[in-house]
């Protein structure tokens, strides 16, 4: 989340779309709530009228993997009517900068296809230069070239009568989702998303998300209160795991993983931090070597040394272009090239597309660790359904561990903040914190590197730091510290000295000649010489709920991110009720001050209170290395616009927006069984899946519980009446449900939330199943609805399209 | 004087737990009354936070024993800003997640071909894991592409968790599979 759950109560009006925040995130609507009494208004887009449609003030229903038609409708109803906020897209986003006119768009594809190699050349996407080296500009968005104006082409086809027909959505619907939506353009209004798995998993999620973003640039809805971006995350501290980047292509603090094409520490801190020649752009990945070698000082404390690239040839190297992600994992997993394998909390035989596959490609390995809190059908594949154990070969090591109330340590929340949990039992038995079985793991580990004379390339072994333990037991205290970092020597920054030892306040001090360390730049400030800042306990009294003393926040405890885009040049915020920051030129005896939330950098702001520009300023949109918001990105696989491809998977023979039917440049795998069905009929309706409120992911952690169980206690699908009648199928009756990988047996819900759609003239129906269930218990619960998902996802980030495939179902 | 309902509470006090309840208006059985008032006079309290989604709610778990013994109750912490002590059906059953007798226990090891597990002690599953680990990578280990460029990875070990961990925790199992080599190293967030 750019904002934070208390911020959601700020906001004017509230789209949930891909996401059913009041069923899986339900505290969330606490502060929806709260908006809505204050006179906020919500609106639910979801193909399913949900819990949280029942509180909207208005729904409407889409056909699952249409959210860009969606989407693109909106955009084209914003500049056709003129409801954005003409200073903040002109100032702020890209939409004023010259496009080189190697960028092109036909027919459903960008300039620099290559058909063969499924990819673009995105050098093709770039902005044209001025003699300095800056990117040209109209501030009056005029030019033709510009990409407001090439935006506007870009949308011109997304007409109602086309969305319509693309998403099943009647037009007056789509009209009154847009006019309420697009209100929120005037300054001092805000308009937030909220949403969830159901704009990621599709083979176009990241370019869903993008849609959304282009929306609230458009709008000024970035930066402010009751604005934003926000994904509601699923998991207690999937935040967390993504920042310290347990994924392939990014080290903690989102570093990029090195590849094999980069041999040494400059040619790698070269490729990854970007240069501007805009003296107004702060570019604040240009300090990516401070992070990077003081990340390399946390991996390997004193034996990284300026003398050996601090150790950077010890980092393993990706192979440049190839992908290592989930998908990928169980690929080769399923084609044997793997003997070893840690599921580490958590359950892929259940929870990744395709279940079928990977629990054959469980088969295949040697050896298995499983930590868990309960049996799972990961642990015990070998015993699962159509698995003769004896004939299965993998050894599996199932280590039980700490729930989190047995142990001490921080999770990071949807909203960025850092919160410190407490120990407040033992665990059962023999059981371990995680942290524990890693540390002893890995003195093992090392002991048998250490005395193996002939072992194999020990270096990054033997050399990680690893001390993390007070008397034996795993501290998390001291690692908890390592990742804010310290300082390797006594120094003098900005007049303060430090001593070697001290924790380093901020990453404003991290310093690229190994001089620091810093687990994870991201959460420099989080452990200081203030101390463990995410045990704090201090309530807003007043204000607009930021609770800058509760607990802490990355970046250095800034509540909402991109915040001096919620002040006008002159520093005032737009909106006076909420003011998020404000500049005080009063403060500092005259020199003047940020006041509110923490502001992204200290700079003044663009004019003075004269008007004159301020040679001292920076553009709000730090992170980029122009300064400026994204409405037009080149950055990404598929494209510097959304554009609508239908699902790997559809009920469509034809895209009406081009004739790319699907995203062009998506994965999708060759084994056996990797099978895809569009528009075969023995798979004729749409699924998707999705979750209900007593039960959680996989349903590990959650169908062991008596009272969970009892209020859900097993897999069910639910369909329109319609369909019902059409299939013979009465509420309660047990059906197959069947995709071309795999089969479940559900309970019907026949139910009037889900209705069928008109598409294109034809009747589209959809049905959608929970997906917590699985063989291991409870007996006769149902199994994994990922046993019908398909292997494929976005081309961006390989999410799996697990929310829109074709499936039948049938009376058992 | 402004009271929250926890001041409320820690001001009346264990003896007069009945009348706070009274005076929250709610009818609460004799039975639930003298739960309450164990709870407030014999457990620890301790603070924190919801392990299911990452919204983050505040959590209070009371501990028996004074704090040496088993969780007895675990409920929305009240001064927490997020949640205000309300919490979901999944939260308010936490401590059925705790005190569940289907827990594993103890290290459970299942041989190749074989149709159970077994129990096994920790030493033997971390030695035993760490040998099949040095085995796995140094047959796998790749020090040179087939370019000629150095590369230092196995592409003989996947790993995958967990968002279920708590940051340190998250930040040790990063640090020891990238030292070990891994490059195929993912989790929850990617799917």
């Amino acid at each position: 989340m750019t904002n934070h759950w208390i911020d959601i109560q700020n906001s004017d009006c509230i789209l949930i779309m891909g996401s059913n925040a009041a069923e899986n995130h339900p505290i969330s609507f606490k502060w929806v709530t709260e908006a809505m009494k204050r006179g906020g208004k919500l609106i639910s887009v979801d193909p399913r009228f949900t819990r949280t449609s029942s509180k909207a003030d208005f729904y409407a229903a889409l056909r699952s993997g249409t959210d860009i038609a969606f989407l693109g409708g909106m955009i084209k109803h914003i500049l056709d009517d003129d409801k954005y906020f003409k200073e903040y897209v002109a100032e702020y986003t890209n939409a004023s900068f010259i496009v080189a006119d190697s960028y092109d768009f036909k027919d459903g594809l960008f300039s620099g296809y290559d058909p063969k190699k499924k990819k673009y050349d995105k050098s093709k996407w770039a902005f044209v230069k001025d003699e300095k080296g800056i990117s040209k500009r109209d501030l009056t968005l005029q030019d033709p070239r510009c990409v407001f104006q090439l935006l506007k082409k870009q949308y011109i086809r997304y007409d109602l009568d086309t969305v319509s027909a693309v998403t099943g959505t009647p037009k007056e619907d789509l009209q009154t989702v847009y006019e309420m939506y697009s209100a929120t353009g005037q300054q001092g209004k805000a308009g937030t998303i909220m949403y969830a798995m159901g704009w990621t998993q599709h083979t176009v999620g990241v370019q869903n998300i993008r849609s959304m973003a282009i929306i609230q640039l458009l709008l000024g809805n970035m930066g402010v209160a009751g604005g934003g971006v926000n994904a509601l995350r699923g998991e207690s501290n999937v935040q967390g795991s993504t920042d310290h980047c347990l994924l392939f292509h990014i080290l903690p603090g989102y570093l990029k993983t090195p590849s094999a094409s980069l041999p040494t520490l400059t040619d790698y801190n070269n490729k990854f931090t970007p240069k501007t020649n805009d003296p107004l752009s702060a570019n604040w990945w240009g300090n990516y070597p401070k992070y990077s070698v003081s990340l390399l000082k946390s991996y390997f404390g004193d034996k990284a040394t300026k003398a050996n690239d601090f150790g950077y040839s010890w980092l393993p190297k990706l192979e440049d272009g190839k992908t290592y992600s989930w998908l990928d994992i169980f690929d080769v997993m399923y084609k044997g090239e793997f003997t070893g394998f840690f599921a580490w909390g958590q359950n892929p035989a259940a929870s990744g597309a395709n279940a079928n596959k990977t629990r054959q490609a469980l088969t295949k390995l040697d050896w298995m660790v499983n930590v868990n809190l309960f049996d799972n059908e990961t642990g015990s594949f070998w015993k699962g359904p159509g698995m003769d154990p004896k004939k299965i070969k993998t050894e599996v090591f199932m280590l039980p561990c700490a729930t989190s109330v047995e142990k001490e340590g921080s999770i990071t929340n949807s909203g960025r903040w850092m919160q410190w949990r407490y120990k407040a039992a033992n665990p059962p038995g023999e059981a371990l914190p995680d942290g524990q079985i890693l540390m002893r793991l890995g003195k093992a580990v090392q002991h048998l590197y250490k005395k193996d004379q002939n072992a194999v390339f020990p270096d990054p072994i033997l050399n990680l730091k690893w001390d993390y333990s007070t008397h034996g037991e795993f501290d998390p205290h001291k690692m908890a510290k390592e990742i804010n970092g310290y300082f390797l020597k006594d120094m003098t920054i900005k007049g303060v000295n430090y001593k070697k030892g001290d924790l380093v306040p901020s990453f404003a001090f991290l310093q690229a000649d190994g001089s620091t360390s810093s687990g994870n730049w991201l959460y420099c400030n989080s452990y200081t010489s203030k101390g463990n800042m995410s045990a704090r306990r201090v309530r807003e009294k007043s204000g607009i709920g930021l609770n800058l003393g509760w607990a802490w926040c990355w970046p250095v405890n800034r509540r909402i991110i991109y915040n001096r885009a919620s002040v006008d040049k002159y520093g005032k915020p737009w909106d006076k009720e909420h003011p998020v920051i404000a500049w005080d030129p009063n403060a500092k005896d005259g020199k003047g001050s940020w006041v509110g939330d923490v502001p992204d950098g200290g700079w003044p702001p663009m004019l003075n209170a004269d008007g004159t520009p301020n040679p001292k300023t920076k553009y709000p949109f730090i992170m980029k290395p122009e300064g400026h918001a994204h409405v037009f990105g080149p950055g990404l696989a598929d494209g510097p616009f959304p554009e609508h491809y239908e699902p790997i998977e559809c009920p469509v023979e034809k895209n009406l927006f081009s004739s790319q039917l699907v995203n062009p440049v998506a994965p999708t795998y060759d084994t056996k069984m990797d099978i895809y069905r569009s528009c075969d009929p023995k798979y004729p309706f749409v699924g998707t899946t999705y979750r209900v409120s007593e039960h959680w992911q996989t349903g590990v952690m959650t169908r062991w519980q008596p009272w969970l169980l009892e209020a859900e206690p097993q897999l069910f699908v639910e369909m329109s009446k319609e369909l019902g009648k059409l299939k013979g199928i009465n509420n309660g009756d047990k059906v197959i449900v069947e995709s071309a990988r795999g089969k479940v047996e559900a309970v019907a819900v026949v139910t009037i939330r889900l209705r069928p759609f008109q598409i294109g003239g034809n009747t589209v129906h959809q049905i959608g199943l929970p997906w917590h269930y699985g063989w291991v218990h409870p007996k006769n619960g149902g199994d994994s609805a990922n046993l019908l998902t398909p292997s494929t996802g976005d081309p961006n980030t390989r999410i799996p399209e697990t929310k829109a495939f074709m499936v039948n179902v049938r009376k058992v | 004087m402004n009271l929250n309902r926890r001041d409320f509470l820690k001001i009346t006090g264990a003896s007069a737990a009945g009348a706070a309840i009274l005076g929250l208006g709610l009818d609460l059985k004799p039975i639930k009354s003298h739960a309450q008032t164990l709870k407030i006079r014999y457990a620890k309290e301790t603070t924190s936070i919801c392990c299911y989604c990452a919204v983050g709610c505040g959590m209070i778990c009371s501990t028996g024993e004074a704090g040496a013994g088993k969780i007895i109750n675990i409920e929305g912490d009240p001064d927490h800003p997020v949640n205000e002590g309300a919490l979901c059906s999944k939260g308010a059953s936490m401590s059925q997640l705790v005190n569940n007798d289907a827990r594993i226990t103890a290290p459970m090891y299942r041989a190749p071909n074989s149709t159970k597990w077994q129990k096994v002690s920790w030493d033997w599953a971390l030695w035993t894991i760490a040998k099949r680990i040095k085995k796995s990578r140094d047959a796998s280990f790749e020090q040179k592409n087939a370019k000629g460029q150095v590369v230092n990875r196995t592409n003989g070990i996947a790993s995958v968790g967990s968002a279920a961990l708590d940051n340190e925790e998250c930040w040790l199992i990063q640090g020891l599979m990238r030292s070990l080599g891994l490059v195929y190293i993912e989790h929850q967030a990617r799917i």
